[in-house]
């Protein structure tokens, strides 16, 4: 179909198949990722030392340990403990945590940018801590880290490519399948670098959008 | 009634309150004067529980401030307190500013925030302002939404730190202006102020603070006319 070559139709709707492998991955890992790294921030962020220092440390290792590694240790502690974990549930989990490594300091350094002042002030109304941190600080930190969260989840969209290692079929593999019958590395992999440029491209246009809009105040 | 008895505090090594009493009666306005590091911004963080005491006492309408069972949150709906810097929540609009507390803490409906916001808001002079963000307002007009966001809480009483000293001085005249109203409509009120002649006009009782303590208490007669203390004497002629 293309330039003559031998891929069909068929072989774009396995690579698009794969997308959506990519993507469902990317939505839990980031959510996952995002939720632990808001609750693990905030402890970070706080005055108890004896609870955010050896957190930092226990994120630390996920954060220098590489993805891969991580994964393929994983994998085996399922098989050595027969968990019967499905590798797509692994799969979230791990970049999961390797994303909340990540959005845990960025949601500290969000946090400790809320000056005191701003969060004393909405404590002297009469809040709660967490109704002051609901209402005032995580909305202003959001506004600070946005940019990089959005460069983060980015980022773990082309880590899940990794995944392919634990046997999930995703964007990339999907792409090698076809590149070992068709035989046309070059055209297959350019073809799969645009789609993985079209799922990023609206995410950043979005991110940059929100920016704007944010500034504007 | 405001009461403080013998409370003392240290910043570190830096014994700030050595042994401060009070009392504020209700609808009294008492105006805190004093060099810079006498002790009179801290003395009003206390009263709200903003900073804790290492000794001594302080109570409002009875309830201890600093006990362990008080519950703070409950007793801070009743004191407002403005800062220096007014400290708007830069993310939400002028309106959004001062309906948060009674949203959150009040628990009243959106509309019903709304309409106390508006009433309080169109108060101190910023009916025009509502939807507007904080960043596009004047310090001036910053610091009367400050005013305006404790007042949204129906407190009992009102402790104003130094709200005029970061202002331009052509915006010190509209807040001074906003809580001479207050005082007037029978507010009461505790004003750590650096505005020698506001405190004398619109004061029902003046302290003089120096080195963590009250040197002299006494109408605003006795203090701008006839100061006893040396210090106080020092001071006075040093500040106007």
């Amino acid at each position: 179909m293309f330039f003559d070559s031998s891929l069909s139709w068929n072989d774009i709707l396995f690579l698009l198949d794969g997308a959506i492998v990519t993507i469902a991955i990317t939505l839990a890992s980031v959510a996952l990722g995002t939720i632990l790294g808001v609750l693990f921030g905030l402890v970070r962020a706080g005055a108890l030392w004896w609870i955010s220092w050896p957190l930092g440390g226990a994120l630390d290792i996920f954060r220098s340990v590489p993805l891969l590694i991580q994964l393929v240790l994983f994998n085996s502690f399922n098989s050595m403990f027969r968990l019967h974990w499905s590798p797509y549930v692994i799969a979230c989990i791990c970049l999961g945590i390797y994303t909340a490594a990540f959005c845990t300091e960025l949601v500290r350094s969000g946090v400790l940018a809320v000056p005191p002042a701003t969060r004393r002030a909405a404590r002297s109304l009469g809040m709660s801590w967490w109704q002051e941190v609901v209402s005032i600080t995580l909305p202003m930190a959001t506004r600070i880290v946005f940019p990089s969260w959005i460069g983060l989840s980015l980022g773990v969209m082309k880590d899940t490519s990794l995944v392919l290692w634990i046997g999930i079929i995703e964007l990339l593999r999907s792409s090698q399948i076809i590149t070992s019958r068709v035989q046309e590395p070059l055209l297959i992999l350019t073809i799969t670098g645009l789609i993985y440029f079209l799922m990023s491209f609206p995410i950043a246009r979005l991110g940059a959008h929100l920016e704007r809009r944010w500034q504007i105040q | 009634m405001i009461q403080i008895e013998d409370v003392h505090k240290h910043f570190g090594p830096l014994h700030v309150l050595k042994g401060v009493s009070l009392s504020v009666e209700k609808g009294e306005v008492l105006s805190m004067i004093g060099g810079s590091g006498s002790g009179k911004s801290t003395m009003l963080m206390c009263i709200n529980g903003l900073e804790a005491i290492e000794k001594g006492r302080i109570s409002v309408d009875g309830v201890e401030v600093h006990a362990k069972s008080t519950d703070i949150n409950r007793l801070r709906r009743k004191i407002g307190i403005v800062f220096q810097q007014w400290n708007a929540f830069p993310h939400l609009t002028v309106l959004e500013n001062v309906m948060l507390a009674p949203r959150k803490v009040l628990r009243k409906s959106r509309h019903e925030a709304e309409e106390i916001a508006i009433e309080q808001l169109r108060h101190v002079g910023l009916g025009e302002k509502l939807k507007s963000f904080p960043s596009r307002l004047s310090g001036g007009q910053q610091q009367r939404m400050a005013i305006a966001r404790a007042l949204a809480m129906s407190p009992d009483y009102m402790l104003f730190d130094e709200v005029t000293s970061a202002l331009d001085p052509q915006l010190v005249g509209e807040v001074l202006d906003t809580l001479r109203m207050l005082s007037h409509e029978g507010m009461t009120m505790i004003v750590v102020t650096h505005e020698m002649r506001f405190a004398r006009e619109v004061s029902d009782r003046v302290a003089f603070f120096c080195k963590g303590q009250i040197h002299e208490l006494g109408t605003p007669d006795q203090i701008f006319e006839s100061p006893e203390r040396p210090e106080t004497i020092d001071f006075l002629r040093s500040a106007i």
